[in-house]
């Protein structure tokens, strides 16, 4: 095993360990927002450290074997990363959002400012 | 002008996901379908697009996007273990705070938005650019920011970057 394939054990390690955090943070956080917290922070960063693991066995490939298809690969998990980036977030402010609509309080709350926008909105 | 800012964004697109098609290259197919396409495309989205998107074609910006990814990076590492202390200790203190943002366009609501749901503590629920805020879930608000003046402690260095990049 050379220093190439102990860096993309490395990159895999660290991806499985914060996808299994953000598994754990569903299960220990009160309600919807903090598990959100958890799901999008964790899986994100656990995905670009995957993506970073394809990549850098794509290029190793690439440069042993001079196959096109590993530079197909590197490039397209390089943009599905980009993608992962714009969409996560997005999809998680989406929920939240929907989740505060529907009526869904956040648990423990110490202030709710958005509650209050709303309020004032329709009285 | 919206036009030609969609058609070369597709084309970019479309040639980096045929790369390899010949050799390291690109065969002659590949090249023909990818104009086909990305015209296409162009037509279809031009409305949508809108004048103002040339100010995507300028290389400055596209830098300071290269830029700012080490800055989003660590942000996100941070952000990581941040959540991993309260995983692990289950102290929080959530609440959902309006933050005061000096932003000007969509764009800059966009990055802002999506970064500092990607970073320490924070996730945006919904951003207003009529009163100028954002209304953030924070995962453990510090006594006595409740009602933040300002958005320094929220955003930290990510609102200056969002308006530099987005304008």
């Amino acid at each position: 095993m050379n220093y190439v394939e102990t860096l993309i054990y490395i990159f895999l390690g660290i991806s499985v360990a914060f996808n299994l955090l953000g598994s754990f943070a569903l299960l220990r956080f009160p309600d919807v927002y903090t598990r959100l917290h958890g799901a999008t922070k964790c899986t994100t960063f656990g995905t670009i450290f995957a993506v970073f693991a394809v990549v850098t066995h794509a290029l190793y490939q690439l440069h042993r074997t001079g196959d096109s298809k590993y530079l197909q690969m590197a490039l397209h998990s390089f943009i599905a990363l980009i993608a992962l980036l714009l969409t996560n977030p997005t999809g998680a402010h989406a929920i939240a959002k929907a989740a505060h609509l529907s009526g869904v309080k956040p648990v423990r709350a110490v202030v709710d400012a958005y509650e209050e926008k709303l309020g004032g909105g329709s009285e | 002008m919206p036009f030609i800012v969609a058609f070369l964004f597709a084309y970019i697109v479309w040639l980096l996901l045929t790369a390899g098609s010949n050799g390291l290259l690109w065969s002659t197919e590949e090249l023909v379908a990818g104009l086909i396409f990305a015209a296409i495309i162009g037509y279809a989205t031009k409305d949508i697009v809108g004048e103002n998107s040339t100010r995507f074609l300028n290389p400055v910006k596209w830098l300071g996007f290269i830029a700012y990814a080490p800055v989003l990076f660590w942000g996100m590492v941070k952000a990581n273990f941040d959540v991993a202390y309260r995983v692990i200790t289950g102290k929080i203190r959530p609440g959902i705070v309006r933050v005061p943002v000096d932003l000007e366009n969509d764009a800059q609501y966009t990055i802002l938005s999506n970064s500092i749901t990607l970073t320490p503590g924070t996730l945006t629920v919904e951003a207003d650019p009529e009163e100028k805020a954002l209304y953030v879930h924070w995962i453990n608000v510090p006594k006595g920011l409740e009602r933040p003046e300002s958005s320094e402690p929220v955003t930290g260095p990510f609102e200056k970057w969002a308006r530099r990049l987005g304008r």
